[in-house]
C-alpha cells in the first residue's frame, strides 16, 4: 500500500478496496453490493477523507472478494467516480473504473407515486440516461424519469 | 404484430403503424367480418371509461368475438385486495387477448410481462393510450389522403395531455410541421422539444388560437382542465382563450379537419359542429374500424 491515506483503513491481504465513494453515499453503495449482507468475508470501511474531487470521500474494504463488472457497475447510479483496486497479497494488481450500466434492475425506486412499481410488488426495471455526466432513469413500466436528486435506492 | 402486446406507441415501428392502417381501411369498407368466432376477448375495466371500452366491446362484436371482464374494479375481485398480477394470470386462462385500462402508469406493460396471452393497453394513467393514437393516425390519413409533410396545432393541454404526446412521437416518423397553442402553465414538455430538436423537426409555440390555425391541415384539440392549475385564478384566465368557435374557422385551409379525443367539455363551441371541418364525431368511429385492425393484426388473423 504506497498511498498514505489508504492506511486509515486497514490493508487487506486479498480482495477489493472501492476508492472514491461521495461520502453521503457509503451507506448507499454498503446496501446496493450487499455488504451489510454479507457474513463471511472481512469488511472495512473509513469515511469523510478530505478528497479534491468529492470534498468528503468514502473507502471500502472487502477481503477475499472480487466483484463481477455487472454486479459493481450498480454502484454508477451513487458512486459514479469509483475506483476500484484489486489487491493480492497486500499488492495492486489490477484497477478498474465503474461503468455505468445502460440498465438497472432493482436497486433504485420511481419516484413517480403513480407509477404500478410502487404499488405492487415488482421488481424495479430503468435504462439509464447519462446526460452530461449527470445520471438518470427511465423507468420501464411508467416511462417517468426519476432524476440524480430524487434518486432513492431500495434497502 | 402477432402475439405482441401493444402498450405504448414506442413497442410498434412506422411500418406495423402503416400495415395496421391498411387493415383498417380494409374493414371500414366491410366492417364485420366474424374472423373472431369463438375468440374471447377480456376487457377489464380497473376505472371506468365508457368511451373506451364500448368502442373495444363494438370492434370485437363485428369480428364475431365475444367479450368478457368487467367496468369498475369494485365490484371485482380487485377490491377484495388481489394483485394485478393475479387477476391477469387468472383471466389468460380465460381469454385469448386482454384489453386494459388501469389508474396506474405502468400497470399495462406489467401486465403484458405477466400474462400469457397479449394486452393491448387501452390507457394505463397519464401514461399511454396507443389505440388513440392510432385511430388518429387514421384519421389524419383518410381525411389527407396522406401522412406526409403535414401542418399540425395541437391547442389546449399539451403538459399533461397523453394523446397529443403520442400524436407527436407517432407522427414525427411523417416529416410534420407543429404549431403548439397553449397557456404558459401547460406548454409542451421540453423533452417532446428536445426529441423534435434532435428530428429536425419544426415547430412553432403560441399563446393565442385565432391567429394561429389558418395555415393548419389538422387542428388537435384537447380539453383544458381546471385540476391542471395550482391557482384556479390562472384557469380562470385561460379557460375561455381555447375555445374554438366556427367563425374562427373563416379562412383556414379547405382539407382542414378538427379533431378531438372526446369527450369535450366547452373547447370547442357547438356552433363548430355541424362545420364539414368538424371531424371529432367519425373519428371516433374510425376508432372502432383502428381497434378491429390491432386485434385482428395481434391475434393473426389478417
Ligand atoms: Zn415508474
Amino acid at each position: 500500500m504506497k498511498e498514505d491515506k489508504k492506511l486509515s483503513v486497514t490493508a487487506i491481504q486479498n480482495g477489493t478496496v472501492i476508492d472514491h465513494i461521495p461520502a453521503q453515499n457509503l451507506f448507499n453503495v454498503i446496501s446496493i453490493l450487499g455488504l451489510d449482507q454479507i457474513t463471511e468475508n472481512l469488511v472495512t470501511f473509513g469515511t469523510n477523507f478530505k478528497s479534491d474531487r468529492l470534498g468528503r470521500k468514502a473507502i471500502i474494504k472487502v477481503s477475499d472478494k472480487y466483484f463481477k463488472d455487472i454486479d459493481i457497475n450498480k454502484i454508477a447510479l451513487v458512486a459514479p467516480n469509483a475506483k476500484l483496486n484489486i489487491i493480492k497479497d497486500y499488492e495492486v494488481v489490477e484497477k478498474r473504473q465503474v461503468i455505468v450500466p445502460t440498465e438497472i434492475n432493482g436497486i433504485a425506486r420511481c419516484m413517480n407515486p403513480k407509477c404500478i412499481t410502487n404499488n405492487e410488488n415488482i421488481v424495479t426495471r430503468f435504462s439509464v440516461l447519462d446526460r452530461n455526466g449527470s445520471i438518470s432513469l427511465k423507468c420501464n413500466y411508467c416511462e417517468k424519469i426519476t432524476d440524480q436528486q430524487h434518486l432513492q435506492i431500495i434497502r | 404484430m402477432k402475439n405482441k402486446s401493444l402498450v405504448s406507441i414506442a413497442d410498434y415501428t412506422k411500418e406495423e403503424y402503416l400495415e395496421i392502417l391498411r387493415v383498417a381501411a380494409e374493414f371500414e369498407k366491410n366492417p364485420v367480418q366474424k374472423i373472431l368466432e369463438g375468440r374471447v376477448v377480456a376487457t377489464l375495466f380497473f376505472e371506468p371509461s365508457t368511451r373506451t371500452r364500448l368502442s373495444f366491446e363494438s370492434a370485437v362484436n363485428r369480428l364475431g368475438g365475444r367479450v368478457i371482464g368487467f367496468t369498475d374494479s369494485s365490484s371485482s375481485s380487485v377490491s377484495k385486495g388481489e394483485t394485478l398480477k393475479d387477476t391477469i394470470l387468472t383471466v389468460s386462462n380465460y381469454s385469448d387477448l386482454i384489453v386494459m385500462r388501469h389508474p396506474l402508469e405502468g400497470s399495462a406493460r406489467y401486465a403484458s410481462e405477466v400474462a400469457t396471452v397479449p394486452v393491448i393497453n387501452a390507457g394505463d394513467g397519464a401514461n399511454q393510450h396507443p389505440t388513440q393514437c392510432l385511430l388518429d393516425l387514421f384519421s389524419i390519413q383518410k381525411t389527407q389522403g396522406t401522412l406526409e409533410n403535414l401542418k399540425i396545432s395541437m391547442v389546449g393541454d399539451l403538459k399533461y395531455g397523453r394523446t397529443v404526446h403520442s400524436l407527436l412521437m407517432a407522427m414525427s416518423y411523417f416529416n410534420p410541421t407543429f404549431n403548439f397553442i397553449a397557456p404558459d402553465e401547460l406548454k409542451m414538455p421540453e423533452e417532446y422539444k428536445l426529441f423534435l430538436d434532435k428530428k429536425g423537426i419544426v415547430y412553432h409555440e403560441f399563446t393565442e388560437l385565432a391567429e394561429n390555425i389558418k395555415d393548419s391541415d389538422i387542428i388537435y384539440m384537447t380539453r383544458v382542465q381546471r385540476e391542471r392549475f395550482a391557482d384556479p385564478l390562472e384557469y380562470e384566465k385561460v379557460k375561455n382563450v381555447y375555445i374554438l368557435k366556427n367563425k374562427m374557422l373563416e379562412g383556414t385551409k379547405d382539407n382542414m379537419k378538427i379533431l378531438h379525443p372526446l369527450p369535450r367539455v366547452n373547447e370547442i363551441s357547438t356552433d363548430v359542429d355541424s362545420n364539414s371541418k368538424a371531424y371529432y364525431f367519425p373519428q371516433a368511429l374510425n376508432g372502432v374500424y383502428t381497434r378491429q385492425a390491432i386485434m385482428a393484426k395481434i391475434l393473426g388473423l389478417k
